[in-house]
């Protein structure tokens, strides 16, 4: 659809708008609705959307199927992390707030943490998902 | 949203059906707003309204988009057990508590707590994000690696999807014809 004019320049409009907008939602989500879950579906969103216009190939040109292979189990491998530093640091599992000296402190830094591994895996994983039902040919 | 559901069900084409199954997500959204429950409306909205159109319209385009009508056999048994089962369930809402009750069990056990020292306990205001992540960090991993398992799965059966390019195909056929 890259000939329609109308299309490509609204798209090129929103896709700043939706990415900037995902990211606000994951990283505000402790003041304001939202959240790592939310954030990752709206970015891949819109990605969905830039490779409705330009075509698959070069969205997997941009974020190729591997790359977020990788980085679905990548996000949880950050959520992980985060649990298994809190065990290191003498706590409990996910217990966030031996991660800082100030108690409310690392309570947000682990929260943000997992957010991000939330927004991580959820963003690559609905790629891939519309990847493996857009990149296959009708037999 | 009463009307949409039939609507969803009786309907034939399966693009109807899709761009229904939408308008219900985004009702099912308007009405968590209405219930105060934004975090809720944030995620069906985006989820069920949004990416989940997209996945569904790529999985129809590799199928057909018309329900195939099979011969309608109707089993009384099948009509006894869901009346049965729809009674069960409408009985069991009885004994629930009145929607916004406060002397319900769910607002007086942990809910106090969460709502009341949680700003103090963590320090940020969304108590959502503070149940989800911090007092039930354990649940949220556990949702994490659930999407994932989604994903694996459906790489399993339908595969990566990389968008070949023909003339690529055609070699790989040309070399496997050659060998």
């Amino acid at each position: 659809m890259r000939h329609h004019v109308v299309l490509r320049i609204v798209t090129n409009i929103m896709i700043p708008l939706i990415v900037i907008y995902a990211l606000y939602i994951q990283f505000h989500g402790e003041y304001s609705p939202g959240g790592g879950f939310q954030a990752g579906i709206i970015f891949a969103a819109g990605f969905v959307i830039y490779s409705l216009i330009y075509g698959l190939d070069v969205a997997q040109e941009a974020i190729p199927p591997e790359v977020a292979r990788f980085l679905a189990a990548f996000g949880v491998v950050i959520y992980i992390g985060f649990g298994l530093a809190t065990i290191l640091l003498g706590g409990q599992f996910l217990e966030y707030k031996v991660l800082l000296a100030d108690d409310q402190a690392g309570e947000t830094l682990g929260i943000i943490g997992i957010e991000l591994g939330v927004g991580v895996t959820v963003a690559a994983v609905a790629l891939t998902l519309f990847y493996a039902f857009a990149g296959r040919e009708q037999d | 949203m009463a009307m949409v559901a039939i609507a969803t069900v009786r309907i034939r084409n399966l693009f109807a059906v899709v761009m229904l199954s939408g308008i219900y997500s985004l009702l099912a959204a308007s009405l968590f707003v209405l219930l105060d429950a934004v975090d809720v409306a944030l995620t069906e909205a985006a989820v069920g309204a949004g990416i989940m159109i997209i996945l569904m319209l790529g999985a129809l385009a590799l199928t057909t988009s018309q329900e195939k009508v099979r011969a309608n056999r109707q089993s009384l048994a099948a009509l006894v057990i869901v009346m049965i089962t729809g009674g069960a369930l409408i009985y069991g809402t009885l004994d629930m508590p009145l929607m916004g009750d406060p002397e319900a069990p769910a607002h007086t056990h942990l809910a106090p707590h969460f709502t009341q020292q949680s700003v103090e306990e963590i320090g940020i205001p969304n108590m959502v994000t503070s149940v989800l992540a911090s007092y039930r960090g354990l649940d949220t991993l556990g949702e994490a690696v659930v999407v994932l398992t989604a994903a694996v799965g459906v790489l399993l059966v339908i595969g990566s999807g990389r968008a070949r390019k023909r003339g690529h195909r055609r070699k790989v056929m040309e070399r496997q014809a050659d060998s």
